[in-house]
């Protein structure tokens, strides 16, 4: 169901394609002694994503800083390292298992979760809790359509995700970073909220494989590490899931781990970010309740507190 | 030893201001590497985490001439007075881009450095580094005289250990690397520890039946 939500964002902010595209024939040339995974192999599978009015004044992160500034452990700690190890993913065939408190439980191949699907191009803040940001042209449908398609059951409060887990395929997991796989999790409101989507794509490509591939959840008012990627395990449950982040270090990320200035990271203050792409003298700009999302999420917290709740 | 003696006969010839004057060239071309591409995307934290890299890397090479000669008879004494001012100014450095380039809000550099242990924990390292940086200097060891001089600057190992201790703290995650770094330095320090001679202790038995 494209076009439930509306923005004031418009398509005319996007990079135009030809620009970017014309940078990744540069990188694909460049690219012929350096592995960089997915960017050197010339797919142009262009997805046709309806366009939508999501993320008007925000300018997108070119296709090359989006898909070369990483955090996928499982391919390594090094933001490059998933850009040079994510191409040994095999992304087909893949299957996800959906079970829990579903009507109709199963494996789901790629190609049945795409069924009946209309893809549509969401333009969205991207805050990572290290305090950088980015803005993405992700392609993808709202996780709401696939949870009603499978039918939820009334007693189902929360619904947990995993990644994949592939010694053979992915070389950081061989160290035990966080605990593997890796997992998270939404309640029920905020996996159905029209902003929460399933996203298979990005600037109207298949998903890279660092950035998920092929199936990832992106929440925009959460931090970076609630949105999982290379999902093959959707549970719907009534109990709060574990989560890979919290059960590292339960007071430095929450299960919410809403997008919050005033809550810092035991850390490190949570109040400014830096824009990835602006070079060696980008400055910090001031990181937005829930992400610049207040007015379309605020409710889904009314009366919590969010530090506690952080 | 006649490997250690060829060597040596090479690091004899190397004067302290060719490490000065090498030691520019990382730096520089790493800020030029930022400026023009080379360093990713993000070049403010790679440039940051470099420098920090680099110095905690001199560091642990400052603390390893002595053990290198110990055990090696590689004479580098001669060059450590440099390792270790160029280590400092590494360290001034990786503090610099973190609190121009990376921070940049003086609000924010203060509330870090007393609200955030592994900044508290780096900030005292490169503080413990100041002293013998200016003591770096033959009229200094003249005026302090040896065994004063080599008690202040046996400060590097506080310093050293800090700084592998601030690179621990600050990773997200499990990580091997910083603990590398940790078990290397504590490793080095412990060569430093000068055990009491052990005195044949008498067992008990022996002493009852003499």
């Amino acid at each position: 169901m494209a076009g439930r939500y509306k923005s004031d964002l418009n398509w005319s902010d996007v990079t135009p394609k030809a620009m970017w595209l014309n940078r990744r024939q540069l990188l694909a040339g460049a690219a012929g002694t350096l592995a960089l995974g997915t960017i050197a192999n010339p797919v142009d599978a262009a997805l046709g994503a309806a366009k939508t009015d999501y993320g008007a004044g925000l300018e997108p992160n070119t296709f090359e800083e989006i898909t070369t500034y990483n955090n996928f452990y499982e391919f390594g700690t090094d933001k490059g390292d998933p850009a040079r190890h994510a191409h040994k993913l095999t992304t087909s065939p893949w299957e996800v298992v959906i079970d829990g408190m579903v009507d109709k439980p199963g494996t789901y191949s790629f190609d049945d979760l795409m069924k009946g699907v209309s893809l549509e191009e969401r333009i969205y803040r991207f805050r990572c809790v290290e305090r950088w940001s980015m803005v993405i042209p992700w392609v993808g449908f709202e996780l709401a359509d696939l949870l009603n398609r499978v039918g939820v059951q009334p007693s189902a409060k929360y619904v947990a995700f995993e990644t994949a887990f592939r010694e053979d395929e992915m070389p950081g997991v061989r160290t035990p970073i966080i605990e593997w796989p890796y997992r998270e999790g939404l309640r029920m409101d905020e996996a159905m909220h029209p902003l929460t989507i399933l996203a298979t794509g990005l600037y109207d490509e298949p998903m890279p494989n660092q950035n998920g591939a092929p199936i990832r959840v992106v929440v925009p008012w959460k931090y970076g590490y609630k949105s999982i990627k290379s999902i093959v395990r959707i549970t719907l449950t009534d109990t709060q899931p574990p989560t890979a982040w919290n059960l590292y270090a339960p007071k430095e990320y929450g299960f919410y781990s809403n997008v919050n200035p005033n809550r810092d990271h035991p850390r490190w203050s949570q109040k400014f970010e830096r824009r990835v792409g602006g070079g060696l003298f980008a400055k910090q700009t001031e990181t937005l309740m829930f992400n610049g999302y207040e007015e379309d999420v605020a409710g889904l917290y009314s009366g919590m507190d969010l530090i506690k709740h952080h | 030893m006649i490997v250690a003696q060829r060597i040596n006969r090479v690091l004899v010839r190397i004067p302290p201001w060719a490490i000065y004057v090498v030691s520019v060239f990382p730096p520089v071309w790493l800020f030029w590497q930022g400026m023009t591409g080379g360093l990713g995307v993000e070049p403010i934290k790679a440039l940051e985490h470099r420098m920090g890299e680099l110095a905690l890397q001199l560091l642990i090479l400052t603390l390893a001439v002595r053990p290198l000669y110990e055990w090696t008879r590689i004479n580098l004494m001669k060059l450590r007075r440099a390792f270790g001012v160029v280590t400092f100014f590494y360290v001034v450095f990786h503090m610099l881009v973190w609190l121009v380039l990376d921070v940049g809000i003086l609000s924010e550099i203060w509330a870090d450095i007393v609200k955030r242990p592994y900044i508290t924990v780096g900030m005292a390292s490169l503080v413990l580094l100041v002293p013998l940086a200016i003591t770096s200097n033959n009229l200094s060891l003249r005026k302090l005289g040896p065994r004063r001089w080599k008690r202040l600057h046996q400060l590097t190992y506080l310093a050293t250990f800090l700084g592998a201790l601030h690179f621990v703290m600050l990773s997200k995650g499990f990580q091997l690397e910083p603990y590398i770094y940790l078990g290397l330095v504590i490793f080095l320090l412990a060569l430093r520890i000068k055990l009491p001679k052990r005195r044949p202790r008498p067992s008990p038995q022996r002493s009852s039946a003499s």
